[in-house]
């Protein structure tokens, strides 16, 4: 079924002898269970002696915490325990969230309960734990913290003005991290130029809206002193760390489960306060705690994103060639670095990734990451790429136009050409090998392009503004331990596998990445059938369990495929071979002889069925008496898989966007999008159109409607989801994807991530197609979201 | 708050009686009362649209009705209305295009996409879209849902039924 019709012509040599599944868009595992109500989330488990947790968060931006009563709230029915800020740093050390190697960065030490201030609103103040739910929200009614409201940072503009109060006395100063950048000679090719352009471009702060909120189940047995935690998460190992090292346990002595989790997206990649405060509580009371986020607290302490302002400029000469760009960006991240992967490598990102796909040679960044009196941010799908994309290809069409050059024709002309790889990029990032003339060649007779600026043409005549936008890209996925172990961040990047032969035939896979709904498992299923050589329904993987997976990563920087897809082929192809050896000892023939298919041991010469796979695990494990002495049948082998030849292999591709502007109203009709992506090996073509479709609308998302929106005193004003506007079905575009397929020679697998190119050309697309209708205007607009304020602004309406 | 309502209702074919508090919404009640896990809750605020259920055959937001609203009527959910078959179209649909990724918004999806085929057979793209915006899915992109819907009302309109697709566990 669903036979990958969209790459015909570019299916690459199979990875294994006998490929029937790599490659196909197989439906995949998991799916009908959910399909029908039967899935496990976190809020579906209920444990016997269960408590359930609430807090009592800050109301205000800035806070200090001058005594908290809690005699009333103790007293209501059900009530377990009320627990402040001081009880539980008894239980939980505080954290400091830095990276050594992003050299001069800082933050303050956290606490899992706010002790003395509370520094944004929402910060955990006050835990209250009840038999029920409701019942601990009654009793948080009558939590009494008599509190005073000390200044706020508010504005990022102003965070650095010697006038504005310091958030956090002890470091001098709100800055978190800085960090400049000057290749080239900038200013000469910026003196030189025929064309030069610039813009500022703001970003309005998002968030996640996974549609499962945060949760957990923190269960502490104090017989056998272990702690168990069910988690909506996507790293269970770094949680497992992390639980080890703030409550001084072993690793032996903390489990971590992850079952169905209803939407990550970055924003359960992180330790939260609340984590850790559900953990304390489940010690301090020896039984089983339950935490479900409600969606005002998600709002408020789920991480945000992406506020960003840039002013960045671009030099160029009559030829249509790029000389130069620079950039100066500013974000603001709150009061906290978020642990453990803090907050400063968006912004980082953005300085690595400005100019990326083109082959200028002159790059100036200075970036200030500073804080605030707002909710933290941190790593949310596509992390900084989606600014870097927006700045460099809305500079870039800012070029082209004043050039009078095509925009894509300019593109054409300026990316680093296939046949360049391996090289660097100006930035320093190494890019192994890239396909940006291929995409830009299949995008364009994917929508037909001189058609479509054929009508649009011919619609501007009868006053309908239509704009189409290109935006280029690359990715990191696949990141070595360059990443995060090099600045001491316990967070693994090698993943592994074990895979097992049963005694009826049967494959089981246990993998470190787990399942978030892109269709890992399914990818894994599929990699296994082929590489050991049986039919799909014969795998069965298990993920997500830190007791019983090898140790591993997880599910960030698009590393499931990649990374943990490796292992996988790396085990199931070594356990091929131990089956063949098994089959020789029990044949008395050399393996040689022997070859695998469909649960099958053949002579390879004849093709004759000579064994099948239950019978190589009956004799494997109940008759090894029957083999010859010291024959050892290994049934059972992990592998390991770490990305070490490059800090990341980048993927690329093309978006473009068809708009419609009713310059009346303001209001943007996305007519249709296109996307081509190169994430080397396609294991399954569906499942990465789906993980492409999605990105995209979370990207159409910042670029027209999210955001969080502050008042003067940094009150969070749309904190519901019918205030923040997220995309629905009707507002949506369909969107067509086709595959370039350049495999990555850093693995056998040669597969890249898929997860989150789409969320980071989006925007870009989005705003230049927008700005594309609004050039009859003279106008264009540069923050994000776009709304339609702001495009009757840009045209003078208002 | 221990005031509590003696109520009865039907839920997926089986006659419930209970006592529940007057404040507590109808999926709280079935899912902490009764166990049943297939309708979600994704804000209790009436916005997304996961909590959908089945009331005397119309699709309600279970989070803003409240249990005791549904004394003496039918309640179904997901669960139920797979069991009788109601939803197999629409659920091999789902399956072949890979209509969800985290499957959170998918029961509420499946309930407001089978009363999209019941009352409105001959709808098109653009009116599958506009019928299915008041439930939210943040990961697929709602393309995949329209092609899984749009595929069950042309399968129905020429008299077919979907082929059931083969997928391991
Ligand atoms: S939970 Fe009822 S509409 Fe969201
Ligand atoms: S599949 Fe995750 S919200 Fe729809």
């Amino acid at each position: 079924m669903n036979k990958p019709t969209d790459l015909k012509g570019l299916v690459l040599d199979p990875v294994t002898n006998d490929q029937r599944y790599i490659g196909n868009s197989e439906p995949r595992h998991g799916a009908r269970r959910l399909l029908e109500g039967q899935g496990t989330y976190i809020d579906d488990i209920q444990l016997p002696r269960m408590g359930h947790v609430v807090f009592w968060r800050s109301p205000v931006a800035h806070m200090k915490i001058n005594k908290i009563h809690t005699e009333q709230a103790s007293k209501m029915p059900g009530v377990l325990a009320v627990v402040d800020g001081v009880q539980m740093a008894k239980v939980c050390k505080p954290w400091v969230a830095t990276l050594g190697h992003l050299a001069g960065m800082k933050s303050a030490p956290q606490h899992a309960l706010a002790v003395d201030r509370a520094c944004w609103q929402g910060e955990p103040v006050v835990a209250v734990v009840a038999e029920t739910r409701a019942q601990a929200e009654d009793a948080l009614q009558l939590v009494d913290v008599e509190w005073e409201e000390l200044p706020a940072v508010i504005s990022m503009e102003s965070a650095l003005d010697p006038k504005t109060p310091l958030i956090h006395p002890e470091l001098g100063d709100n800055l978190c991290f800085t960090r400049s950048l000057d290749v080239g000679n900038v200013d000469e090719a910026f003196a030189s130029a025929d064309v030069v352009a610039e813009a500022t471009f703001g970003f309005g702060r998002h968030t996640g809206v996974t549609l499962e909120p945060r949760c957990q189940i923190a269960d502490y047995n104090p017989g056998e002193r272990r702690l168990t935690v069910y988690h909506s998460q996507q790293a269970p190992h770094m949680m497992q760390d992390l639980y080890c090292r703030q409550f001084g346990l072993s690793e032996s002595d903390v489990h971590v489960i992850c079952k169905d989790v209803g939407g990550s997206f970055g924003i359960k990649v992180h330790a939260y306060p609340d984590d850790f405060a559900t953990v304390g509580l489940a010690m301090m009371l020896e039984r089983p705690v339950k935490f479900v986020a409600d969606r005002l607290e998600s709002f408020t302490s789920d991480i945000h994103a992406r506020e960003h302002r840039i002013k960045g400029r671009i030099a160029a000469n009559k030829a249509g060639d790029i000389l130069a760009f620079e950039i100066d960006d500013l974000t603001g991240i709150g009061p906290y670095s978020m642990f453990p992967r803090t907050s400063a490598i968006e912004g980082n990102q953005v300085v690595n990734l400005v100019g990326g796909p083109y082959k200028h040679q002159n790059y100036r960044a200075h970036l200030n990451v500073v804080f605030q009196n707002k909710t933290p941010t941190c790593q949310y799908r596509g992390v900084g790429h989606p600014i870097a994309c927006a700045v460099t290809e809305g500079l870039v069409d800012l070029a082209a136009q004043k050039l009078q050059m095509d925009p894509l024709e300019f593109r054409k002309r300026n990316v680093i050409p296939d046949d360049a790889y391996p090289c660097s990029g100006i930035s320093g990032i190494k890019l192994e090998v890239l396909s940006h003339e291929q995409c830009l060649r299949t995008i364009e007779k994917m929508m037909d392009y001189p058609a479509l600026r054929k009508e649009q043409a011919e619609l501007r005549k009868k006053g309908i503004y239509r704009g189409i936008g290109f935006a280029t890209l690359i990715e990191l996925t696949n990141p070595s331990p360059a990443f995060y172990g090099v600045g001491g961040a316990r967070i693994a990047s090698q993943d592994g596998a074990s895979v097992r032969l049963d005694p009826s035939g049967v494959v089981s896979v246990l993998v470190g990445v787990g399942e978030q709904g892109q269709g890992t498992e399914g990818i894994y299923a599929q990699i296994a059938a082929d590489a050991v050589g049986v039919s799909i329904n014969q795998v069965r993987i298990v993920t997500g369990d830190t007791d019983v997976t090898p140790y591993g990563g997880g599910t960030w920087a698009s590393r499931g495929a990649g990374v943990g897809g490796e292992a996988v082929l790396l085990a199931c192809q070594a356990l091929q071979e131990n089956i063949l050896k098994l089959a020789g000892a029990i044949l008395n023939r050399p393996v040689s002889e022997l070859r695998v298919y469909c649960s099958y041991v053949l002579d390879k010469a004849t093709g004759e069925q000579l064994l099948p796979f239950s019978e190589i695990g009956r004799i494997g494990y109940f008759r090894t008496d029957t083999l010859p002495a010291g024959f050892s049948a290994d049934l059972m082998v992990t592998r390991h898989y770490t990305q070490k030849d490059y800090p990341f292999i980048f993927t690329n591709g093309v978006q473009a966007s068809y708009v419609e502007v009713d310059p009346d109203t303001g209001f943007v009709k996305l007519l249709k999008h296109w996307a081509v992506e190169d994430c080397g090996r396609v294991i399954n073509p569906m499942l990465v159109n789906e993980q492409v479709r999605g990105a995209i609308v979370q990207g159409i998302g910042g670029a027209l409607f999210e955001e969080c929106l502050y008042d003067d005193s940094g009150l969070l004003r749309n904190g519901s989801m019918a205030d923040y506007l997220v995309p629905m079905a009707y507002e949506m575009p369909d969107i067509e994807v086709a595959h370039v397929e350049t495999p990555t020679q850093s693995s056998k697998l040669g597969a890249k991530g898929a997860g989150e190119a789409g969320t980071a050309g989006a925007p870009g697309a989005v705003q230049n197609a927008i700005n594309d209708a609004l050039a009859p205007f003279n106008a264009a607009v540069f923050e994000q979201p776009i709304t339609s304020e702001k495009i009757l602004r840009a045209i003078k309406k208002i | 708050m221990s005031l509590k309502k003696k109520i009865s209702m039907t839920v997926n074919g089986n006659l419930v009686n209970a006592e529940v508090e007057p404040r507590r919404h109808l999926v709280d009640f079935l899912r902490e009362d009764l166990h049943l896990k297939g309708p979600h809750l994704g804000c209790e605020q009436g916005a997304c649209g996961a909590c959908t259920v089945k009331v005397d055959g119309q699709i309600i937001r279970g989070c803003l009705y409240l249990a005791v609203q549904a004394d003496g009527c039918v309640v179904e959910t997901v669960e139920g209305l797979t069991k009788s078959g109601v939803l197999a179209d629409l659920q091999e649909s789902f399956m072949r295009h890979n209509a969800m990724q985290c499957g959170f918004c998918s029961s509420g999806m499946l309930l407001a996409a089978a009363e999209l085929i019941e009352k409105q057979p001959k709808a098109n793209r653009e009116e599958v879209r506009e019928w299915i915006s008041g439930n939210y899915c943040r990961c697929t992109g709602y393309h995949s849902i329209v092609d899984a819907i749009v595929d069950v009302l042309d399968a129905r309109a020429k008299g077919q039924k979907i082929k059931p697709v083969s997928a391991h566990a």
